[in-house]
């Protein structure tokens, strides 16, 4: 290897990502810096605002809210995600086309609109409660939006695409030979799935549980929206705290906890998904 | 152990058509393969011989026609079902699975004990030569070991039947002559029959006991190897197997088992009428003659032809002289060690010329 060469690849690669680097300092790094040390200050260090924090139940409420409110969202777009990955992936032609519409249409749209169409369909007289109520269903209409499972829904189909993109990914990439050669070793269907193709889409699963665990734990406009006060999360706690109380420094402190929580899920995703892949391998 | 002991189960194919739409893959193809032989479907790309392995392997149904394994038909059986080995172009290996794993893989799909499961693995990695190798990763093995574990996952569970679709095509020269030695050791200690689809005219000649050559979606010629490369039954056989020269002319005479070929640049050849069609060749006809390099002799004789311009070809073990005859066709010739580029004249033995009647499907016409 030469040596100069190397250097000035380097060099060169540095050049390259130094825009980057420089609107990530200013715009992103520094504000989220000063917003995080500001909890720790009053003017001098203090951690009075998490003793506010923790000696509050409702924020407590709020976090765990956060926490099993993502969690569900995960396993409901694993669930309903999954098998809209293997069928994008396994239709050839206009039929693969118009699945992959169906997944990216919505992406495209903002989620302010596909909230206030949720709004539109759950509110008290909304499309979801005349048709029941036209069908003689339900005699009063049901309190739909505002509560937790408005807010999974919504959020659900917020963030199905983060979920279905990687699995889709991964199974596209799978030689399609794998499965013949399954087959043709005595393999059913089923058995194929489990054996071959479930283990080599599992990749994709995890960066999917990721990207959609990690949204939905900051998620803020959703909840915000459809949630309503009785449902508040973490996002919207924080958003209320710097834009009606305007109490920074208690914003930062939640912003600080919802940091660490995160970091701490993707570095026991990824420790977990390690351990799996080593006993995997010594089997 | 009961490895040994198994025979090769006999494959019937009777009338199988294939269609995609308007065109027809494989077209009413009836082949008897015997138990316990080892035949090759050899064709060039597009010639239906991957559809037809396909449809012996259960990944494919057969719009006509039946295919039975060991006297059981098994044309719409699934391929979980057919108990053949296959071994794929790419190998196919499990990457999330150790070389073990992958090897145990069909006898946990029949339910074997793990005990007799270790056996067997550690028996199948020997007789591929990879003993020891079975804590490996996929990844951390060369192609020619990946083969190696792919053959010895698609016998471990003594198929009587074993597919093969192009299996060496990855590997370089060296490697894929030495594992032909191998897989043809394999199968006789097996005792298994192999289907084995290449588009390697060698491979198949080295390997098989019998070839059956595809074009068209058709088998042309089903023969062992020695009778298709001096008797091939069809133009396209003797252009596709080994090296020939084609010479186009009109039928002057035939005499005594003896063609008489005129060819465009006023020449007069001779060979001996073959092929299917050799009835239809008659003076005024128009026929085609096929002569093998190595059947060609420099020096004026009957029948003799200028060939012009010729270059040498050095090719290690041979050296041939590649010109043109006089209509401009090339012509190409084993030199001998006295020879020299340039012009020549050459002649052969007309018994070992072939005259086939023209068809329409004239391959070469296009180069």
């Amino acid at each position: 290897m030469s040596a100069t060469g190397a250097s000035i690849g380097t060099r060169a690669s540095w050049l390259l990502v130094t825009p980057l680097i420089v609107v990530l300092v200013f715009a992103f790094f520094w504000p989220i810096a000063n917003l995080l040390s500001r909890s720790f200050f009053n003017p001098d260090f203090s951690l009075d605002k998490y003793e506010t924090l923790w000696s509050q139940q409702l924020y407590w409420r709020v976090f765990g809210r956060s926490i099993w409110i993502s969690v569900a969202c995960c396993v409901i777009c694993l669930v309903v995600g999954y098998p809209v990955a293997y069928a994008m992936a396994r239709l050839t032609g206009w039929r693969g086309l118009v699945v992959a519409a169906c997944v990216l249409v919505p992406l495209w749209t903002s989620v302010l609109v596909r909230s206030y169409s949720w709004i539109f369909l759950l509110q008290r007289n909304g499309v979801v409660n005349s048709v029941l109520q036209d069908l003689g269903f339900i005699g009063r209409p049901l309190q739909m939006l505002y509560t937790e499972g408005a807010v999974l829904v919504a959020m659900t189909h917020v963030l199905l695409p983060f979920m279905i993109l990687p699995i889709f990914s991964t199974l596209r990439g799978i030689p399609p030979e794998l499965s013949l050669a399954a087959r043709n070793l005595g393999a059913g269907r089923a058995m194929t799935f489990w054996k071959v193709t479930l283990p080599l889409s599992l990749p994709g699963v995890s960066t999917g549980v990721l990207f959609v665990f990690i949204l939905a734990l900051g998620f803020y406009i959703t909840p915000a929206m459809v949630g309503g006060p009785k449902t508040l999360m973490i996002g919207t706690v924080i958003a209320q705290q710097v834009t009606e109380l305007l109490d920074w420094r208690f914003a930062g402190a939640l912003s600080t906890v919802l940091l660490v929580l995160t970091l701490l899920v993707a570095v026991v995703f990824q420790r977990a998904l390690a351990v799996e892949r080593l006993s995997g391998h010594a089997s | 152990m009961s490895q040994g002991t198994v025979r090769g189960a006999a494959v019937t194919i009777s009338g199988v058509s294939r269609r995609y739409g308007s065109v027809t893959a494989v077209n009413d193809v009836s082949l008897d393969v015997r138990a316990g032989e080892f035949i090759s479907l050899l064709g060039p790309s597009g010639s239906g011989k991957t559809t037809l392995l396909m449809m012996i392997a259960g990944f494919e149904i057969p719009d006509d026609g039946t295919i039975a394994i060991g006297g059981r038909d098994m044309t719409r059986v699934d391929p979980n079902h057919r108990n053949l080995g296959m071994v794929f172009q790419k190998y196919a290996l499990f990457p999330h699975m150790s070389v073990a794993e992958n090897i145990a893989f069909p006898l946990q799909m029949r339910k074997v004990g793990k005990a007799d499961i270790a056996a067997r693995v550690a028996d199948a990695l020997a007789k591929v030569q990879l003993a020891g190798y079975g804590g490996r990763q996929i990844t951390q093995l060369s192609g020619g070991q990946q083969q190696r574990v792919a053959l010895a996952r698609a016998t471990v569970f003594n198929p009587p039947v074993i597919l093969m679709d192009e299996p060496l095509g990855a590997l370089d020269k060296k490697l894929r002559e030495h594992m032909q030695i191998e897989i043809k050791q394999l199968q006789r200690q097996l005792g298994a029959t192999v289907i084995y689809v290449t588009h390697d005219q060698q491979e198949a000649l080295t390997m098989s006991d019998r070839v059956a050559v595809m074009n068209h979606g058709v088998i042309e010629q089903l023969s062992a190897p020695r009778d298709l490369y001096d008797e091939p039954q069809s133009i396209f056989v003797a252009d596709f197997v080994g090296d020939t020269n084609l010479l186009t002319g009109t039928v002057h005479a035939v005499e005594n088992g003896i063609v008489a070929l005129d060819l465009p640049g006023g020449e007069r050849v001779f060979g001996r009428p073959a092929g299917r069609t050799r009835e239809a060749i008659a003076p005024g006809g128009s026929a085609v003659l096929s002569i093998r390099p190595e059947k060609v002799r420099p020096g004026a004789g009957p029948g003799s032809i200028a060939v012009r311009g010729g270059e040498l070809i050095y090719a290690g073990s041979d050296i041939s002289i590649v010109g043109q005859t006089r209509d401009g066709r090339p012509f190409k010739f084993r030199a001998g060690p006295a020879d020299a580029a340039g012009d020549a004249t050459v002649s052969w033995t007309a018994g070992d010329a072939l005259v086939f009647a023209a068809s329409g499907d004239m391959p070469g016409a296009g180069r």
